[in-house]
Formats: C-alpha cells, sequence, structure tokens
C-alpha cells in the first residue's frame, strides 16, 4: 500500500469549535485550537502534525459546517 | 495532491444558524452532494417547513418554499403537480413530520406521490427550546416532560419508518443515523437512493434520519453522538423497511 | 356566444379552466361538492389536475405550493372548511402569491347547517389568519356575475400577486343560471419570474416565503403589503347601486340577499316609496365612498344581511353618522322575503328622527 499522503485545511471563520473532527480522527491529530479565536468566538479546529494526516475525511465528514477540505496524495 | 472532499455546489455559502455539533448540518451536506451528484440540482425545487431546518431555505442553492409546520408534504405535492419534470423534496424535523404534519406525510405516501422526504429524527423539538415530541423515548427528559416522558401519560414514542413501510405507495424507506463517520456514509448511499426512486418516477421515498440535538438535550455535541447510539438506535433500528425492487 | 344553463357550483368549475386554471386541489363539503366533482371530470380533458387532498388544510397548501411554483390555481370549500383553511391562506398572502379561494357559504358557527348563508363577511375581509394581510373578496349576486368574477378574479390575482376569495352563498352554488363565457378587460400582467422552476443553473434560486426574523425586514415587508393593498382599494372597487341620489331611504345588501332586496324595492316603488340601493361587489376593498353619493334628504340605510350584523360595520365605517343605519337578518339558513325586507323597510322610515338603529 503506498504511503498515503494527506492533508485538511480549515476554513477557521465557519467553525463552531464542536469538536465533532477531534473526536473522529483516526489519528488524533485534530485539535481545537485554544490559542486562537475566530469571529464566531469559537476556538477553531487545527492540526498542528499534518504529515501524519492520512487523507480519509473521516473528519470531514462529521463537520455540520463544512469546514474541511481535504487533499490526498498517493505516490 | 488530490481534493478528496471539497465544499458541494448544492449548499450556499450562507453559514447556518445551527447550534454547535448540530448534525442537521451535516444532513444538509449529504442531501446537497446528493442533489449535485445526481445531477438535478438545477432543477430541483425543496420545502422547508417550521423547525429548526425552516433556515434551509437559505442553505440549499436551489428553488425553496419555505411551508407551514407539518404542511411540506402538501406543498411539495402542488408542486410536483405543476412540474412533474422537476425534483422536489421535503426537509422536515421530527416535531414537524411525526406530529402536526402525520396526515400530510402519510398521504403523499399514500398516493405516491413522486417526492422525497428527509425525515430528521432528533426526539426533541429544537427550534421552540426542547419540548417533548412525538419521537422523544420513554424517560427521556424535555422541558414539556420534566420528569421524562410517560408512557402512562404520552404513550410511547412513534416509529415513522415502520409505519410509513406499510403504505404501497412509498417505494422508499429507509432509516439512518449520522453519529459516526461509517453511518454518515451510509446515509447518503440512503439519500441519493431515496431521491433515485423519485427520478426513476417509481414514487414516494423517504430517509429518517437519526439526528443529534447537543443543546436541548443537554450534552456536548460528542456525548449527543454517544446517547444516540445508546438510546436511539436500539429503539429505532437502523435499516432499509422498503426498497422499489422488493415491491411486486 | 350561446348561454349555457348550468349550476353556480359547475359553472364556477367552468369559468376557471376558462381562465386557464389547470390545477384544483379540494376536499368535499356541501354545499361546494358539485365543484371537486366537476373539476374532477373536466381537468383531465385539459391535462390540468384535479387532486382530492386529505383534509382542507393540506389543499390550501397544495395550492401555496402550487402558486409558488408559477400555476394558475385555485381551491374551494364552504364555511368550517374555509376556517381550516386560514393559516394556508395568511402564508399565501404573506408570501404574495396569486390563486383563487371559493367559499360557497353555509350556516354557522360549527357545523351549522347545509343551508345558505353570509356568516363568514368578517372572516373574509377582516382575514381569518393571522397577520395584516387582506384578501380582495367578491362577491357575485347571480351566477353570471360569479363566472365573470371568477375569470376577472385570476387576473386580479396575478396582477397584484394576492389571493382572491369568491364569496358566495349555498344558493349561489346550487342555483341553475344560463351564463356565457366572457374574456375578461385587458390588463397588464407581470411575468412569474419569482416562481419556483428550477434554477437551471442560470439564475439566483427563488425563495417562496413569508420568514422575516429580523424587525425591520418585516415591518419592510408589511409596508410594501400595505402599498399593494393602497393600490387595489384605488383600482379595484366594484359595486351596483340603484336610485341613491333621490332615495328617501337607501338598503345596503350583497350577493342572493340584494336579489331580494330588488324585489322588495320594485313593490315599494309601485307604493309611491323612493328606495336606494347600494350593492357591494367587492367586499374588499369595501365601496366605502359610493355611500357618500346619497343624498342628505335620505332617512337613514338600512343593510340586510344572512346573518346577525357584519357588513353593516362597514356600511355605519362608510355613512359616518350623516344618517342612521338599520339592521336587519336572518340566519340558520332562513332567507329573508321580499315582503319581510319590504315591511323593515317601511319600518325604518318611520323611526324618528333620534334614529335608534340597532
Amino acid at each position: 500500500m503506498p504511503k498515503v499522503k494527506g492533508r485538511v485545511t480549515f476554513q477557521e471563520n465557519l467553525c463552531k469549535g464542536c469538536g465533532l473532527c477531534v473526536s473522529v480522527c483516526p489519528m488524533k491529530i485534530i485539535s481545537l485550537n485554544k490559542e486562537k479565536i475566530n469571529e464566531k468566538g469559537y476556538h477553531p479546529a487545527t492540526v498542528k502534525e499534518m504529515n501524519k494526516c492520512i487523507g480519509c475525511s473521516n473528519c470531514a465528514t462529521m463537520c455540520p459546517d463544512v469546514v474541511i477540505t481535504v487533499e490526498r496524495l498517493t505516490e | 495532491m488530490a481534493v478528496v472532499f471539497e465544499k458541494t455546489r448544492g449548499l450556499t455559502d450562507v453559514q447556518t444558524h445551527y447550534c454547535p455539533g448540530c448534525t442537521h448540518g451535516i444532513v444538509h451536506r449529504l442531501v446537497a452532494e446528493s442533489l449535485e451528484e445526481l445531477g438535478v440540482l438545477d432543477d430541483t425545487i425543496g420545502v422547508a417547513p417550521v423547525g429548526c431546518s425552516v433556515l434551509a431555505y437559505k442553505y440549499f442553492n436551489c428553488d425553496m418554499h419555505e411551508a407551514a409546520h407539518g404542511r411540506a408534504p402538501a406543498v411539495a405535492t402542488g408542486i410536483k403537480r405543476v412540474h412533474p419534470d422537476k425534483f422536489v423534496f421535503t426537509y422536515q424535523g421530527d416535531g414537524d413530520l411525526a406530529s402536526i404534519g402525520t396526515a400530510e406525510i402519510v398521504h403523499a405516501a399514500h398516493r405516491g406521490e413522486k417526492i422525497s422526504t428527509i425525515f430528521i429524527n432528533n426526539a426533541i423539538y429544537g427550534m421552540t427550546g426542547g419540548q417533548m415530541a412525538p419521537t422523544t423515548l420513554v424517560g427521556q427528559k424535555a422541558t414539556t416532560a420534566p420528569y421524562g416522558r410517560d408512557e402512562a401519560h404520552a404513550g410511547r414514542p412513534i416509529r415513522m419508518a415502520e409505519m410509513l413501510a406499510t403504505i404501497h405507495g412509498a417505494k422508499f424507506v429507509e432509516r439512518v443515523a449520522v453519529n459516526t463517520p461509517a453511518n454518515v456514509r451510509k446515509a447518503k448511499k440512503a439519500i441519493k437512493r431515496c431521491f433515485e426512486t423519485q427520478i426513476n418516477g417509481e414514487g414516494f421515498g423517504i430517509v429518517e434520519v437519526l439526528s443529534t440535538c447537543p443543546t436541548n438535550w443537554g450534552y456536548t455535541p460528542e456525548e449527543a453522538l454517544k446517547w444516540l447510539e445508546e438510546n436511539m438506535i436500539p429503539y429505532y433500528p437502523l435499516g432499509n423497511f422498503r426498497t422499489p425492487e422488493e415491491v411486486e | 356566444m350561446a348561454k349555457v344553463l348550468m349550476k353556480g357550483n359547475e359553472a364556477i368549475g367552468a369559468a376557471a379552466i376558462e381562465a386557464g386554471c389547470k390545477y384544483f386541489f379540494g376536499y368535499p363539503i356541501t354545499p361546494q361538492s358539485e365543484l371537486p366533482e366537476y373539476m374532477a371530470r373536466e381537468m383531465p380533458k385539459i391535462n390540468g389536475v384535479f387532486l382530492q387532498a386529505e383534509s382542507e388544510i393540506a389543499a390550501i397548501n397544495m395550492v401555496y405550493g402550487a402558486a409558488g411554483a408559477g400555476a394558475r390555481v385555485m381551491t374551494s370549500s364552504s364555511s368550517p372548511g374555509i376556517s381550516l383553511k386560514q393559516e394556508g391562506i395568511s402564508y399565501i398572502a404573506g408570501a404574495e402569491l396569486p390563486c383563487l379561494i371559493v367559499n360557497i357559504m353555509r350556516g354557522g358557527p360549527g357545523l351549522g347547517s347545509i343551508q345558505p348563508s353570509q356568516t363568514d363577511y368578517f372572516q373574509a375581509t377582516r382575514g381569518g389568519g393571522n397577520g395584516d394581510y387582506r384578501l380582495v373578496v367578491l362577491a357575485p349576486a347571480n351566477v353570471q356575475e360569479l363566472v365573470d368574477l371568477i375569470i376577472e378574479g385570476f387576473d386580479i390575482a396575478d396582477q397584484y400577486r394576492n389571493p382572491v376569495m369568491i364569496l358566495g352563498d349555498g344558493m349561489i352554488g346550487q342555483m341553475m343560471e344560463p351564463v356565457e363565457f366572457k374574456k375578461p378587460k385587458k390588463r397588464e400582467l407581470p411575468e412569474k419570474d419569482w416562481a419556483t422552476t428550477g434554477t437551471k443553473g442560470k439564475r439566483k434560486p427563488n425563495i417562496i416565503n413569508s420568514l422575516y426574523l429580523a424587525a425591520e425586514e418585516l415591518e419592510e415587508h408589511n409596508k410594501r403589503l400595505q402599498e399593494k393593498y393602497k393600490a387595489i382599494k384605488e383600482n379595484e372597487v366594484k359595486v351596483e347601486s340603484y336610485n341613491i341620489e333621490d332615495a328617501d331611504i337607501v338598503v345596503a345588501a350583497y350577493g342572493t340577499t340584494s336579489r331580494i332586496a330588488k324585489t322588495a324595492i320594485s313593490q315599494l316603488e309601485k307604493e309611491g316609496y323612493k328606495v336606494g340601493l347600494i350593492r357591494p361587489i367587492s367586499l374588499w376593498p369595501f365601496p366605502y365612498e359610493e355611500f357618500n353619493k346619497i343624498s342628505d334628504k335620505c332617512k337613514g340605510v338600512l343593510t340586510i344581511e344572512m346573518n346577525t350584523g357584519q357588513m353593516v360595520d362597514d356600511v355605519k365605517i362608510a355613512v359616518n353618522g350623516r344618517f342612521p343605519v338599520y339592521f336587519y337578518g336572518r340566519t340558520g339558513g332562513m332567507v329573508p322575503t321580499p315582503n319581510e325586507i319590504a315591511e323593515k323597510v317601511k319600518e325604518s322610515m318611520e323611526v324618528k328622527s333620534n334614529g335608534c338603529s340597532i
């Protein structure tokens, strides 16, 4: 199985900090960014170790506000 | 890098008013993606009756009708009879469909109305602040069932999918849930097959979607997913109750 | 064009089809069921749709859907059935959609009776639903006028994007009279570019809606509605008057009651009395100004209705204290006779000047 590399981008101003993405990421790399407040007043979701993302889209699947775009690189 | 997941054209850019973690947002996305992928988005007319999802008329990127509480299937009937070649769907909550609008949904199904219904069952009245719904579980608390639903007082919650599955005109009836990524993916399949029932002109189709209401259930969004799994799914079993192929 | 003898209820169906109505959603209720029956027979012949709904509530909401989709559409019912439709009618008015609603009135309140009545005047003209909305309410006095008002009613609805109600009573619906179907006067009817027909990817979505959560928006919306109603008041008043410049007393009556009043008036004229008549045809917009044409020597206005007094309130508003206003009504399906009315006219004239009207 080629090493699947993925990347997720968050439209931070749309995020309501609900944490559903955090709860379903198999790699446990999503967290709510405590150092930031978006224009709605929530801590937006973010990923620090993007290299561990496998592009499975679980997060985007569970996001009620279509905040997340998922890309996948297959070598 | 190839984009594997991005926002569908079926949703407008209006940010939804739904509470954080409310799974209405997920189901909106599934409906919008299905409309786009089935190539009917530009021929779609949706009906959004009173309830949390009344404002869906701002969120779906197609012609929309706002409807009175419970009357969406009748409004959709009027639209479909005028535009039999268009795709017509209703997006209704449990207070809307399973309470005040029971006659309308039952008769739309009986007529085999060629419309599709997305029925959000979150066991509560959301917009008005957490009152008991016909789908509120026995023992579940609500602002109008402060001691928990009492079967002796208000009867058992109503199972709409099973009820509608007894109706000949209802050619597609399935209950799904959106509490896990796997269930969300299954829910999308069911929604697409339900929509195909209308596109193929076979008759009425409905998908009952078990959905969360973190705010009025009094749970965090994540806890609400678990509560749904442990309490709603046992009482409201998931699965297909009717598909066009089965029908003689 | 040759006249054809038709029952009122069926003439409504024929007129609606003549006016290009292709969608009828209804429900059985005496005394109007012949109309849905007629539509069930005729709509299929013209590729139109007749659908019997599960209730009057469902029927009016089907009309709401079809009207929003851009169709010429109608429904009909009778008094208690019309009560069930009130929320739907308020939505249709709030969303500014054209449609036709026929009410063939029966005795009330409650289940009432199946005999004729005029007991829904307030409901029709003051609005039985919620909110500051108005229906154009047209009241025919015979089957030919019923047909004319149905045909013109669809144009008025489209011109102003507003529901129009045809208010008849059991007799108008049940009696047979010769009718012909004439073209209505030419009107500039706007395009229905607001209708939900599917964007085809070529335009922004059309949204049929009456919900405005922001107070400023709803106030703006109400202002627009009021401007429309003002235009309707200025352009759509319909009234028939007889001998009101020279009358000693004027009778005010509409629909079937006005025909009986006419017989009474001709009787009285033979006895030398000078009696006038004002017959509102549009109950909303009400012909208030017509009452200003009554001569000063007139002794009073006698309103006659098949109810306990509803239009009499509008007559009082119109007369505005110039004359005493008297009322005589029969209810329950009892229909006043010409002699009764003639007696009441005489009584009203003998009342001394203090004019203790009602």
